[in-house]
C-alpha cells in the first residue's frame, strides 16, 4: 500500500505520525503542500492520502484534486471543509440533532448587534475560519460589542464581516477534547485554564478525561454528523449536558498521549493502513 | 551544524531531523524550519497565517 503524506510544515504530530508508518513498514510518500502543482491529467500513484496541512484551503483543495483522481483521503475533503468552517459544522450537528451551544450568524454591524442581544451578554465572537483560540472575542457589554464588530468590519477581511456569534458557557475553567478514529473515541483529555480560552496552544494544561458512554456519544454522533474519519471534538460541560464546541479534522495531539496513556499516532496509523476509511 | 539566522547560536540537528520540520532557537527561542539537512540549514519558520491550526 502507497501512503500519501499530506503535509506542510513537519511539527511533533507529523513526526509522531512519520515515525509510526516507518515501524509499520508503510511505504510513505511526502506530498508538501508548498511544492504541488495540481492539473486535472497527473496525480501521484497513491492507494491513501493522510491529511496533515496546516493551512486549511490548502487541505481542502488538495484534497478535492486527489479524490478526482480516485485516491481515498483521511480526511476527505467534505469533511475537511466542514469542520474549517464553524457555520457548516453548526448546521451539520444540528442537521443531526448534535447539542450545541446556542448561535447566530448576522452580516452587517446592526444585525450582529442584535443578535447579540438576542443571545445575550457575555456573548463570543469568532471567526468562522481559524483556530487556536485567535480573534475569539469575549463580548460583555453593548459597549463592547460595538466597538468589536466596528474592529471586525474595518479591519478585517471579507470574512470578518460575516459574524459568528455564540452563547457562552461557563465551562468552570475546563473543557474536554474527545478523539475519535472511526468508530471509536480512543481517548479525551481536559483542558483546563484560569483564562475562558482553554486551547493547549494559548497555555491551557491537558489531563487524562475518562472517556464515559456520554463522552464517547456525542463524540461519535458529532464525528459521524460531519462525516466521520480522524477528528477531535471539543465538548463543555454545561447545565444542559455536554455541548459540541467544535470538531478539528487535522488534530493536533502531542499533549494528550502522555496523559491518555494512548498510543494516538498508532492507532491513526492503524486506521490509515485498514483501509477502515 | 549550522546557526540560527536571528541569535546566530550554533544549531546540531538530531539524528532523525527531517526538511520542513519545525525546531526552537535554545537560546532566542525563534521557531525555525529545517530547509535542508544536507548540507544542514535552517531559516525564520513562516508566520501563522489565517486559517491555520486546529
Amino acid at each position: 500500500m502507497k501512503v500519501g503524506f499530506l503535509h506542510s510544515l513537519i511539527r511533533v504530530e507529523e513526526k509522531l505520525l512519520l515515525a509510526e508508518f516507518r515501524r509499520q513498514s508503510a511505504d510513505v510518500q511526502m506530498l508538501d503542500d508548498r511544492n504541488l502543482i495540481f492539473d486535472l491529467e497527473h496525480y501521484p500513484r497513491l492507494d491513501v492520502v493522510l491529511e496533515r496541512c496546516i493551512n486549511h484551503s490548502r487541505a481542502v483543495y488538495s484534497l478535492k484534486f486527489l479524490e478526482d483522481a480516485g485516491i481515498r483521503c483521511i480526511n476527505s475533503s467534505s469533511v475537511a471543509a466542514i469542520c474549517g468552517d464553524k457555520i457548516d459544522t453548526s448546521i451539520a450537528l444540528d442537521r443531526v440533532g448534535v447539542a450545541q451551544p446556542r448561535i447566530c450568524v448576522a452580516y452587517s454591524h446592526e444585525s450582529a448587534l442584535e443578535a447579540i442581544e438576542q443571545i445575550g451578554y457575555p456573548a463570543i465572537l469568532k471567526p468562522i475560519v481559524g483556530s487556536w483560540g485567535r480573534l475569539l472575542s469575549k463580548v460583555n457589554d453593548r459597549e463592547a460589542a460595538e466597538a468589536i464588530l466596528e474592529h471586525k468590519e474595518r479591519l478585517g477581511s471579507y470574512q470578518h464581516s460575516i459574524f459568528y456569534i455564540q452563547e457562552y458557557i461557563d465551562k468552570k475553567g475546563r473543557d474536554i477534547r474527545s478523539f475519535v478514529v472511526g468508530d471509536n473515541c480512543i481517548a479525551a483529555i481536559y483542558r483546563e485554564s484560569a483564562h475562558w480560552i482553554t486551547n493547549t496552544a494559548r497555555g491551557a494544561v491537558a489531563s487524562n478525561c475518562p472517556v464515559t458512554d456520554e463522552i464517547a456519544s456525542i463524540s461519535l454522533a458529532a464525528a459521524r454528523a460531519v462525516g466521520g474519519g480522524i477528528l477531535a471534538v471539543d465538548l463543555f460541560e454545561s447545565d444542559r449536558g455536554l455541548l459540541v464546541n467544535e470538531v478539528n479534522y487535522t488534530m493536533e495531539f502531542r499533549n494528550s498521549i502522555e496523559p491518555t496513556g494512548v498510543n494516538i499516532p498508532e492507532k491513526i496509523v492503524q486506521y490509515v493502513i485498514s483501509g477502515s476509511g | 551544524m549550522t546557526e540560527c539566522p536571528v541569535c546566530a547560536l550554533e544549531i546540531e540537528f538530531a539524528e532523525d531531523t527531517i526538511e520542513g520540520e519545525l525546531i526552537e532557537c535554545d537560546d532566542c527561542g525563534t521557531e525555525l524550519e529545517v530547509i535542508s539537512v544536507d548540507p544542514d540549514a535552517v531559516e525564520e519558520a513562516p508566520e501563522t497565517d489565517e486559517d491555520w491550526g486546529q
